[in-house]
């Protein structure tokens, strides 16, 4: 399979962003599920690890997790880290916004405005090459 | 803001921006990835996680993990949190300087205010 550097880095930046903000989602409804958490001895640590580990959920975060890393090494093996880190922040727009539309959660202004500072910022890093380091 | 905050501050930022920029070494060590069949990709990984850099990022990332869960312990989240989004800018440094990338002024524009976005969409 032969893409274009920009084409595949962009394939790639969406999936960093997918797992990423879905691997955050899955493992904060984990933790909502498992409720406030009060460790006062080393039985209650023990419990609380045995109800994390043995929610579907948490694994599924989990995957998710390790998905993104798997795709943020294979990206940057190519990729500048100033491109993609920056970049990759869309996920802090992405989260905010299916917690808006899909689970009816408020976003207040001042939380609107850094979604479209970031979308900007995203906007013009960009435009910039991919790669300043790769020797043609 | 006290001397300790301030300390676990730098050292969760700093920890967490090394880091990522050691991973960044370990994969430009290994070169392009241009095969994507999943027996390729397993040998890059294999390759990566065999490489020095990868286990220095491995613990820097470590480091920054259990320092952010410190901070939280103590100082107050709504502040801290979005103080972390300063790992952007610190990150775009450790690039020019460190993996001698090439940051044009966009460049410099866009993490800027992605560091200042982040840092807003995390206020409380």
């Amino acid at each position: 399979m032969v893409f274009g550097l920009r084409l595949k880095t962009y394939i790639f930046l969406v999936l960093i962003v997918v797992f990423s903000s879905s691997g955050n989602i899955l493992l904060s409804q984990g933790m909502k599920e498992i409720g406030a958490v009060h460790v006062k001895s080393a039985m209650d640590l023990l419990r609380l690890l045995v109800r994390i580990f043995s929610s579907g959920w948490i694994w599924m975060g989990i995957a998710a997790l390790l998905l993104f890393l798997a795709c943020f090494m294979v990206v940057l093996s190519w990729a500048d880290y100033s491109f993609i880190s920056p970049a990759s922040a869309s996920s802090y727009v992405v989260v905010p916004l299916v917690g808006h539309f899909l689970l009816g959660e408020k976003v207040s202004p001042l939380h609107w405005v850094g979604i479209m500072i970031i979308c900007v910022g995203v906007g013009l890093v960009r435009h910039t090459a991919p790669s300043t380091t790769r020797e043609e | 803001m006290t001397l300790r905050t301030t300390l676990f501050l730098v050292i969760t930022v700093l920890a967490n921006s090394s880091g990522e920029i050691a991973v960044t070494r370990a994969m430009k060590d290994i070169g392009e990835v241009k095969d994507f069949k999943l027996a390729a990709l397993l040998t890059v990984f294999k390759r990566a996680f065999r490489s020095g850099w990868m286990r220095l990022a491995i613990g820097l990332l470590a480091v920054g993990f259990f320092s952010l869960l410190a901070l939280l312990s103590w100082a107050d989240v709504s502040f801290v949190i979005p103080a972390t989004a300063s790992t952007y800018v610190v990150g775009g440094l450790g690039a020019k300087f460190l993996l001698g990338e090439r940051l044009s002024p966009a460049r410099w524009a866009g993490i800027v205010l992605v560091s200042v976005g982040v840092a807003l969409v995390c206020t409380g």
